[in-house]
């Protein structure tokens, strides 16, 4: 290290760690927001946030696994004041793995108003969010209901082979959320099948 | 302040040193303005211990409310809108308004000392880091005035309650962070430079006093994760003002991502507030024991390990979000293996005392009730870690029993120590024994009183950051807010001790205590304000 005998030495010093510094600090303001789509990616590879493909996927062709049970349970939730009703008809289905389920949600628009709303869905135990492929979701797009109108929107989904045998309850939460007007014709995208990938 | 070593212009001298300005005959600014320009070190350093002296006071008013209010059960004081900003305000000036700016005060003062350095690297940065943060907590203390009031969502504002749910303050919250952050780093850069690049000649890093060593990576630590924090909360402000969903479910964020990112920045957090106080620990047990510091290098490879695994751990905050079987597995471990180096460190104190001819002086008593307590702190720290036991203890009062374990007779109570080990080098004077051993007295019996039945109440399932109980918790929450006034009013003690030290006593010589060895008591007491300024001899000591 250098001495203070050599002046211009340690001043050179100083520059030098300071640069370091500052690019390492630079690199870590960088990170930290790098963090946001890698845990987008992480995500998707290993289910860890408990969210569903928002696209639509193709039914994997396999046989029903009839030797195991699997409950799925429905619930739904409104949020910040919207004033629509989600309710599920059937809060509780059992399956086996493998089998293709249909299920209807019912959307009511209490309020005054024509308003836009999208059901966000998560699903618990996360890891079950690799297991589930949903050919149908209303949670796909936003719904737009005008004051007082209702809609019957029905989910269609597979719970594949594949899902860890140590998951006996699957529970899938869907929480409404408002569309502003302005969002809305950013985010509005029609579904698009995905491929078979599993 | 009369000079050691007779002011002469030499070549390692530059302008942009603190010397400058007295060396070339100027006149010294005076009054306000010599406070508002300083770059001296101990300057700075005094300013720094000073404000987080005044902050400990602030956050400490804002904890008695909460505890007065907790006295009973029911409402009784405040409503819980305002006890949820007492709360939160408190957490938030405790960490970054005085336990950080009361290690970066000693590292200003001190580390030149230490490693025999005229000042530190950039004194004018140095100035410039200090004079942010009033700025910074004037402003966080103003959000409390402003309609909706100060921030209420608990110092680890945790999104979307300080997003969606948040007063309308909380963009200059997210500012006066902003601010306090940067103060941050700009200390660390400087504190970086002067260790690698000002040590006197002869001193290699395995030379360095511990409480440098622990400095130099507390250092690296702030530089890795307060740009994490400062990303943090520039997405919080996107989120708040410009419409972006970072982490807004319905514009398809994650609030758990939020967590996920706090924590980087928060775990590490955690220790860049401990290492400090190992290294003031590591100094002062050596001294009155009148030994050298057992296992030395294993104190600076534990350090470092502490750090390094700090990154490693931070879900273990996030147990009950729903993460997988093997995350929980593997943040439960390396959670428990931090328990390692941390043993190193506390074997090695008892190690450094055994057989030692130990003195109690003020410092040591803290030293002692340092490493007692931590080790309390240590241990509901393990519990805590076990993930399905977490699952009970998770934010309850035993959490909070935990972190002011590591954090007051931990962190403060190292602080204290250095406070009392230094006084006689900063003012000349030895701190009145008498004084000081009431203060310790009564801030042991105080922050156990106040802390400890907290596991209690914790373990039974009293949830935090609620201002009511139910009956069953009442006695050890009446308990805790005696503890917590007995504390507090005693903290007032510490005051007299430093203005009483500060305006005369016991003249110190420049060797103030008969065990301490390493260089800053090879100047005078008190230390002049330039020191130093030709390298000092170094003679490295058998570690």
């Amino acid at each position: 290290m250098s001495s203070r005998d050599e002046h211009a030495t340690g001043q050179e010093g100083v520059r030098r760690t300071v640069t370091r510094t500052l690019v390492v600090l630079a690199g870590m303001f960088a990170f930290a927001f790098a963090l946001v789509p890698l845990y987008d990616v992480f995500c998707d590879l290993t289910g860890l946030n408990g969210k569903t493909s928002a696209r639509a996927q193709s039914l994997v062709d396999q046989e029903v696994d009839a030797s195991r049970m699997v409950t799925v349970q429905f619930i739904t939730r409104g949020s910040q004041g919207l004033p629509w009703h989600l309710e599920v008809d059937t809060r509780q289905v059992r399956l086996h793995p493998g089998q293709r389920e249909e299920v209807f949600f019912s959307f009511r628009n209490n309020g005054e108003e024509t308003t836009r709303a999208r059901a966000v869905p998560s699903v618990s135990p996360s890891e079950a969010s690799l297991h589930l492929r949903k050919l149908t979701c209303f949670c796909f797009q936003e719904q737009q209901l005008a004051a007082g109108e209702g809609l019957k929107a029905p989910l269609v989904f597979q719970l594949t082979r594949d899902l860890p045998p140590d998951i006996k309850t699957v529970t899938l939460v869907y929480t409404l959320y408002p569309v502003q007007p302005a969002q809305a014709e950013v985010s509005l995208h029609e579904p698009i099948t995905e491929g078979d990938s599993a | 302040m009369a000079s050691h070593l007779p002011p002469k212009p030499t070549p390692q001298h530059s302008t942009a040193t603190a010397g400058g300005m007295a060396d070339s005959g100027h006149a010294r600014p005076r009054g306000m303005m010599r406070w508002l320009l300083t770059t001296n070190h101990k300057e700075i350093g005094t300013l720094y211990l000073l404000f987080s002296l005044t902050m400990f006071f602030i956050g400490g008013i804002f904890a008695l409310v909460v505890r007065a209010e907790l006295f009973q059960p029911g409402l009784q004081l405040v409503q819980p809108e305002f006890f949820n900003q007492m709360t939160t305000m408190h957490g938030l000036i405790m960490v970054f308004g005085a336990i950080m700016p009361a290690f970066v005060g000693l590292a200003n003062w001190m580390v030149p000392l230490q490693i025999g350095a005229p000042d530190m690297a950039l004194p004018r940065l140095n100035n410039f880091s200090f004079w942010l943060l009033p700025v910074a907590f004037l402003l966080l203390l103003s959000t409390l005035l402003m309609p909706g009031g100060g921030p209420n969502f608990g110092w680890t504002f945790y999104a979307p309650l300080s997003t969606t749910y948040a007063p309308p303050s909380t963009s200059f919250f997210i500012l006066s962070l902003h601010l306090a952050g940067i103060s941050s780093i700009l200390g660390a850069i400087n504190i970086i430079a002067t260790i690698l690049n000002l040590r006197a000649p002869g001193m290699r890093l395995m030379d360095m006093p511990l409480f440098v060593w622990t400095w130099l990576i507390t250092a690296f630590l702030l530089i890795a994760v307060m740009p994490v924090l400062a990303g943090v909360i520039t997405m919080m402000l996107m989120d708040i003002n410009f419409g972006t969903s970072f982490f807004n479910a319905a514009g398809g964020g994650d609030p758990v991502l939020f967590q996920h990112l706090f924590w980087f920045f928060g775990h590490p957090e955690v220790y860049i507030m401990i290492l400090p106080a190992f290294g003031i620990v590591s100094a002062i047990i050596p001294t009155f024991s009148r030994k050298r510091l057992f296992g030395y290098a294993s104190m600076v490879y534990a350090t470092a390990a502490i750090a390094i695994l700090s990154f490693m751990v931070w879900a273990h905050h996030m147990f009950i979000v729903g993460l997988p079987l093997v995350a929980e597995l593997f943040f439960m471990y390396t959670t428990m293996l931090i328990a390692v180096p941390t043993g190193v460190k506390v074997f090695n104190w008892i190690a450094t005392m055994f057989r030692g001819s130990i003195s109690f002086e003020p410092p040591m008593l803290f030293a002692l009730a340092f490493v007692v307590q931590f080790t309390v702190g240590g241990f509901s720290g393990l519990m805590l870690a076990i993930a399905p036991a977490d699952f009970q203890y998770h934010d309850t009062y035993f959490v909070v029993a935990h972190f002011h374990y590591v954090l007051v007779p931990g962190a403060l109570f190292a602080i204290l120590a250095g406070a009392y080990y230094w006084l006689p080098k900063w003012t000349g004077h030895y701190p009145s024994v008498r004084l000081s051993q009431w203060h310790f007295w009564l801030s042991v019996i105080g922050v156990n009183l106040t802390f400890f039945p907290m596991h209690f109440s914790g373990l039974a399932g009293m949830p935090r950051r609620i201002p009511d109980y139910a009956l069953q918790f009442v006695d050890f929450n009446m308990a805790s807010s005696i503890g917590g006034f007995l504390f507090g009013i005693s903290q007032l003690l510490f005051v007299l001790v430093i203005i009483k030290c500060v305006r005369g006593g016991e003249k110190a010589p420049a060797k103030a205590w008969e065990g301490a060895e390493d260089l800053e008591w090879s100047v005078p007491s008190p230390a002049p304000l330039h020191t130093f300024e030709t390298p000092p001899e170094f003679h490295p000591q058998q570690h």
